[in-house]
C-alpha cells in the first residue's frame, strides 16, 4: 500500500540547484534528492527532511558538479523542450567588454567628453555625498550624542518668541533638584572665552570654556593623560592635547602651573584627545572647572543674568518632549518683566536646525544639506545625459553591429544587456578618475567649505556609496541608448538605410534643455547668493570699522593702566583715538530692559546696552543726530545715556532730549541720539541700543592713524601695550573682520554652490561640444555642397549655431520662473535682503548664451573651414 | 607508471556501484555505502566522486525510466567499465602486496 505524496522539497533550493548544476547531471541528481526527501519526510518528519534537503544542495556545490565557467555545450532540457548552448553568460559578458572597450577606442574624442563629463560629475557627487555625511555627523564624536541636549531659552517679547542659547545660571539648580529623576547629569558651560596662557617663558592664547567636573563624562573626554576627575579639585584645568603640546612640548604637562590672564595659577590634571572639527566644541582647548572663583558666573543666583550655557544628559528612554513639558516654565516665576521659558534642543539638532520659529527649531543648515544633495543628484544626472546623447547621436555607428547581432539570433534582451554593460564600464572608468579628482580636489574643497574631510578609504558605507553612484549613473546613462539602439529593425539597419529617428533628435533635444535649465538655474541661484552677500557687506555701518582694531583687557595690568595707556598711545602718535567699552564695536552681546515715561508697562523690549568711555563715538566714528556726544568735560555725563534711532522710534518719545530713562532703578538723563549703527547680524533689522558712561569696561578700541603704515602703527601700539602688560603677548582684532565673520556662514555656501555651479557648467558644455561636432560630422557633405554653391563662412556658422541656442534660450525662458521661486523663498529669511532683479536673469541667460556660442562656434567654423572638395571626393 | 588513480573514498563507491550492479544508481548507491561504512555521506561528496570517475573512465551511466516519487526524474544507473575493474585490482593488488610485505612480528603489541 502506498501512502500519497503531499511534500514537496523546498522550491528555491531546488531552483538553486538547477541555476548551478552541470545541466547534463541534474536530472538524476534532482530526482535522488526528491526520493531521499520522501523517505526523510516519512520517516523523520517534514521540516528535518526540508532542513536536510538544503544541505545536501549546499554539499552539491563542487567543482565536478558545477556548471563550467566557459565554453558552448549542447544540451537538452526535457522539462523545458528547448535546446540550449550556453552554461552561462560570461563569455558573453567578457565579449561586450572587449566591443565597449573598440568602440572607445574609435571614438576617442566622444570616450574623452564622456568620460570626463561622467568623472567630474561623481566627483561633484563624492565630495556633497562626504559633505553632506560630514555635516550628518556633527557631535556624533560624544559617545552619549543621542542623550545630550542644549537648555533653550524662549523669551516671549510683544508676541514673538525669540529662541536663544545663552540661560541664566540659577536654572541648573531646580533640573538637579526637582527633575532629578529626568537627567543622568546637567552641567552649566561658559562662553567659550579667549585666554592668555603663560607657562616660563612661552605664553599663547587659547579658548577655553568653564565646566562643571560632570561635563567630561557627558562628552566622554578621550584621556590621554590624568583623569576626567581631575576638574573636582577647583585649581586644576585640563588641556586639550593640541595645546599641551604648544605649551609643554615633549614634557609631561600633568601637575605642572600654569598662570592664566598673568592672574591666576592653576594646575594642570589632565591632557584630552582634541575635539574633532566637526562637533560644537571645536575650538574649546582648555576646561576649567567651574567652581574656581575666578569664574564669577558661578555666584550669579540672578534669573535675569543671562550669561552662560547648559547642557544636560538625559536618562535612556526619556521622550525629550515630556521632559520639555515638565521644566519649560521653570524660569517664568522669577522674572515678572518677560515670559520666559526653557526647552531642551537635542544635541544631534543643535548644528542642523538653528534656525527657530515660535520657539521651535524649524530650519538652518539642514537646508543646505537637503539643497546640495539635490544639487549633486542634478550635477551627476548633466552627465549621464551627456552619455545618453552621444551614445544616441552615434547609434548610427552600431546600426550595424545591431544588425549583425540580431541576424545572428540575439535576443533584444540581450542587446539592451550588451549596451547596459558597456555603460556601465564607461562609469566604471570614469568613477576611477573620479576617486582620483576626489583625492586631489579634497583640500581646496575644504577651505572652501571650511571643513576638514578625508576621504574614508576603509569605510564599508563609503564604497557602498561610491559603487552606488557608478552603477547608477552607468544605469541611468545606459537605459535609454540600450532600448534605443536594440529596437533597430535589422534588415535596414543592414542595408546601411538607417538613419536616426525623428523621436531620438526630440528627445536628445529635450536633454539639452534640461542640461541647460539646471546650468542656468544654478548660475542665477550663485548670482543671488553672493549679492545677497555683497548687499548685507555693504550695508550703511554708520560707523567706520577699517582701521580699528579691538584688545581685550584681560590681565589686572591692563585693567589698572588704562588711562596711561590711552595716553600714551595717543602720544606714539600711531592712533587717531582710543577709547574703552564694554563690548567690541564689532559686536553688542549684552542686551536688557529699560523703563521710560510713558511705556506701556506690558510692552516688552530688549535694548544693547553698552558701556563705554566719553571718546568711543569719535574713535569709531559714528553720527550724532539730535544732542551731543558724551564729553569728557560734562562731569555729570556718568548719569547721561546716547540712545540710537531705533530706540527713540520704539520708545515713542516726541523730546527725547528733555526725557529720562530709568535702568536698574537709577534716573539717566538722554543727552544725545545717535545714527543707527550696523553691529549686529547684517540680515536683521537695526535693534534699539542704549550707551553709558559707567560700569565695566572689558575692551580697548583703537583707530589706527590712517597716515602711517598699518605695520608701523601697530608696532608702535604693540610696544605701548608691553610697557604696562609685559608678561602676556599683545592680541588685537581687526573690527572689520570680526564682523565680516558673521557673514562666514554664506560665504562658504556661496562658494560651494559657485563651485558646483562652474562644474555643472562645464559638464553641459562638454555635451555641447560633443553634439555640435557630431552635427557637423553628419552634415559635412551638405555643408561642402552649400559652400560650392556659394555659401559663405558665415552663412555656414549661423546655420550650425541656431539649432543650439534655440535650445540653450528655451533653457532659459525655463530657468528663470524656477529660480525665482526658489530664490524668493531664500531671501525671505534675511529681513536685510537684496532685490532679485531682472539684470541677474538676463545676465545668467546671457551668459549661457555666449558660453554656448562659443562653444558651438568652434565646431561650426571648424567645419565651415574646410576643404569642401575633400569631403565631397571621399565618395 | 602509475595510471589508475583512485582514492579511497572514490574505490569505496566504485566497489559499491559493482556490488550493486543492475541497480547502482543515487540512492540505492549511497545507501549502500552508508550501511557498509557505518556513517552518514552527502550527496553532494558520493555525486561528486561518481562523476570524476565517469569522467577518468572508470564508470558508464544510462537513464533509466522515470517514477512518481521522483517527481519524474529519471534514474541514472552507472556500471564498472573493463578499465574501471583494472582500477579496482590494482589498488586491491597494491593493498595485497603491502599486507603480504608486513613482518609477522609487526602486530604483536603489549608483547615486547
Amino acid at each position: 500500500m502506498k501512502r500519497k505524496i503531499h511534500a514537496k522539497p523546498p522550491r528555491i533550493a531546488t531552483r538553486f540547484l538547477r541555476w548551478f548544476c552541470h545541466p547534463d547531471f541534474f536530472e538524476d541528481i534532482e530526482g535522488d534528492l526528491q526520493e531521499l526527501f520522501l523517505e526523510r519526510t516519512r520517516h523523520k518528519g517534514k521540516l528535518q527532511a526540508r532542513w536536510s534537503y538544503f544541505l545536501e544542495v549546499f554539499f552539491l556545490l563542487r567543482p565536478s558538479i558545477i556548471r563550467p565557467f566557459s565554453g558552448a555545450y549542447p544540451f537538452t532540457l526535457k522539462q523545458y523542450g528547448k535546446k540550449s548552448y550556453h552554461l552561462n553568460f560570461i563569455d558573453m559578458f567578457a565579449n561586450y567588454l572587449k566591443i565597449a572597450w573598440r568602440n572607445l577606442l574609435r571614438g576617442k574624442a566622444y570616450s574623452l567628453i564622456n568620460i570626463t563629463g561622467l568623472a567630474v560629475g561623481m566627483t561633484v557627487a563624492t565630495l556633497i555625498g562626504l559633505w553632506i555625511s560630514n555635516e550628518l555627523s556633527f557631535n556624533s564624536y560624544f559617545k552619549n550624542h543621542s542623550h545630550l541636549a542644549q537648555v533653550m531659552l524662549n523669551q516671549t517679547d510683544e508676541g514673538i518668541i525669540y529662541t536663544g542659547g545663552t540661560i541664566a545660571a540659577p536654572v541648573a539648580d531646580p533640573l538637579r533638584t526637582q527633575h532629578g529623576d529626568s537627567f543622568e547629569s546637567v552641567s552649566l558651560v561658559s562662553f567659550n572665552n579667549s585666554y592668555l596662557l603663560a607657562f616660563g617663558e612661552k605664553k599663547l592664547s587659547a579658548r577655553g570654556m568653564w565646566v562643571e567636573p560632570v561635563f567630561t563624562e557627558m562628552f566622554t573626554l578621550t584621556m590621554l593623560q590624568g583623569s576626567r576627575e581631575a576638574l573636582l579639585d577647583p585649581s586644576t584645568v585640563l588641556l586639550s592635547q593640541s595645546l599641551a603640546l604648544a605649551l609643554f612640548g615633549d614634557d609631561n604637562p600633568v601637575n605642572r602651573t600654569l598662570r592664566i590672564d598673568n592672574d591666576l595659577n592653576m594646575t594642570v590634571g589632565g591632557v584630552y584627545e582634541d575635539f574633532p572639527h566637526n562637533t560644537t566644541f571645536f575650538s574649546t582647548k582648555m576646561l576649567l572647572p567651574w567652581a574656581n572663583s575666578a569664574n564669577f558666573i558661578n555666584s550669579v543666583t540672578n534669573w535675569r543674568n543671562h550669561n552662560c550655557r547648559l547642557f544636560v544628559q538625559l536618562v535612556d528612554n526619556t521622550r525629550i518632549d515630556a521632559v520639555n513639558e515638565n521644566i519649560k516654565s521653570l524660569p517664568t516665576p522669577h522674572i515678572k518683566e518677560w515670559k520666559e521659558e526653557i526647552m531642551l534642543h537635542p544635541l544631534d539638532k543643535l548644528h542642523l536646525y538653528n534656525e527657530f520659529e515660535n520657539g521651535k527649531a524649524v530650519n538652518g543648515r539642514i537646508q543646505f544639506v537637503i539643497l546640495f544633495g539635490i544639487i549633486g543628484g542634478f550635477v551627476l544626472l548633466l552627465a549621464c545625459i551627456n552619455f545618453m546623447n552621444l551614445s544616441t547621436a552615434r547609434s548610427e555607428k552600431r546600426s550595424r553591429e545591431v544588425g549583425i547581432r540580431k541576424a545572428v539570433g540575439s535576443a533584444r534582451r540581450q542587446l539592451i544587456n550588451q549596451f547596459l554593460v558597456e555603460s556601465v564600464m564607461v562609469a566604471g572608468i570614469a568613477l576611477v578618475f573620479s576617486m582620483l579628482l576626489t583625492q586631489l580636489s579634497l583640500p581646496f574643497f575644504n577651505i572652501l567649505a571650511d571643513k576638514q574631510i578625508s576621504i574614508p578609504w576603509g569605510n564599508a558605507g563609503f564604497w557602498l556609496l561610491i559603487l552606488g553612484f557608478a552603477i547608477l549613473s552607468g544605469g541611468i546613462s545606459g537605459c535609454y541608448p540600450a532600448f534605443y539602439l536594440s529596437s533597430f529593425r535589422p534588415v535596414r539597419a543592414l542595408k546601411g538605410s538607417f538613419k536616426a529617428g525623428y523621436q531620438a533628435i526630440i528627445s536628445r533635444k529635450v536633454l539639452v534643455v534640461i542640461q541647460f535649465t539646471v546650468s542656468i538655474t544654478l548660475i542665477i541661484g550663485t548670482l543671488v547668493v553672493f549679492r545677497q552677500i555683497q548687499f548685507a557687506q555693504d550695508r550703511p555701518a554708520g560707523y567706520t570699522r577699517s582701521g580699528l582694531i579691538s584688545v581685550s583687557v584681560n590681565t589686572p595690568e591692563l585693567r589698572n593702566h588704562s588711562e596711561a595707556i590711552r595716553n600714551d598711545l595717543l602720544q606714539s602718535g600711531a592712533v587717531d583715538n582710543v577709547a574703552m567699552s564694554s563690548q567690541s564695536a564689532a559686536h553688542f552681546s549684552n542686551n536688557t530692559s529699560i523703563e521710560w515715561r510713558g511705556k506701556d508697562p506690558g510692552f516688552i523690549i530688549f535694548f544693547r546696552n553698552v558701556n563705554v568711555t566719553p571718546d568711543f563715538g569719535k574713535t569709531i566714528g559714528w553720527t550724532i543726530k539730535e544732542g551731543r556726544d558724551f564729553s569728557r568735560a560734562f562731569a555729570t555725563d556718568s548719569g547721561s545715556v546716547v540712545l540710537n534711532e531705533t530706540a527713540i522710534q520704539i520708545m515713542g518719545l516726541k523730546n527725547p532730549l528733555e526725557e529720562t530713562v530709568k535702568y536698574r532703578g537709577e534716573d539717566f538723563k538722554i543727552v544725545g541720539i545717535v545714527k543707527d549703527m550696523v553691529t549686529q547680524s547684517p540680515y536683521e533689522p537695526i535693534e534699539p541700543t542704549i550707551f553709558f558712561m559707567e560700569g565695566f569696561l572689558g575692551v580697548f578700541t583703537i583707530r589706527i592713524n590712517s597716515n602711517l603704515p598699518v605695520r608701523d602703527a601697530l608696532s608702535k601700539i604693540e610696544q605701548v601695550f608691553k610697557k604696562y602688560n609685559p608678561d602676556s603677548p599683545f592680541n588685537f582684532s581687526y573690527v572689520n573682520q570680526t564682523f565680516n565673520r558673521k557673514l562666514s556662514n554664506e560665504k562658504h555656501i556661496g562658494n560651494l554652490a559657485g563651485l558646483f555651479t562652474l562644474l555643472a557648467i562645464f559638464i553641459s558644455l562638454l555635451g555641447l561640444i560633443g553634439l555640435a561636432s557630431f552635427v557637423a560630422e553628419q552634415r559635412t557633405k551638405e555643408i561642402s555642397i552649400r559652400k560650392v554653391l556659394g555659401a559663405t563662412v558665415l552663412n555656414l556658422w549661423q546655420m550650425l549655431s541656431k539649432d543650439f541656442l534655440i535650445l540653450v534660450t528655451l533653457s532659459g525662458l525655463i530657468a528663470v520662473p524656477i529660480a525665482y521661486y526658489f530664490l524668493r523663498d531664500w531671501l525671505q529669511q534675511y529681513a536685510y535682503r537684496t532685490e532679485i532683479s531682472w539684470w541677474i536673469f538676463a545676465l545668467a541667460g546671457l551668459g549661457g548664451l555666449l558660453l554656448t556660442l562659443l562653444t558651438v562656434s568652434f565646431q561650426a567654423i571648424k567645419a565651415a573651414m574646410a576643404n569642401p572638395v575633400k569631403s565631397l571626393r571621399s565618395g | 607508471m602509475n595510471t589508475y588513480r583512485l582514492g579511497e573514498f572514490e574505490e569505496i563507491v566504485l566497489l559499491t556501484v559493482a556490488v550493486l550492479f543492475d541497480e547502482a544508481y543515487g540512492v540505492m548507491i549511497k545507501k549502500e555505502i552508508e550501511e557498509h561504512l557505518g556513517r552518514r555521506i552527502s550527496v553532494g561528496a558520493m555525486q561528486s566522486a561518481l562523476r570524476r570517475m565517469e569522467k577518468k573512465g572508470y564508470l558508464t551511466s544510462r537513464f533509466g525510466e522515470p517514477t512518481r516519487e521522483r517527481g519524474g526524474k529519471r534514474k541514472r544507473y552507472f556500471t564498472v567499465t573493463p578499465y574501471g575493474k583494472k582500477a579496482l585490482e590494482y589498488a586491491k593488488d597494491v593493498r595485497l602486496t603491502l599486507w603480504n610485505a608486513i613482518p609477522n612480528n609487526a602486530f604483536d603489541f603489549g608483547k615486547t
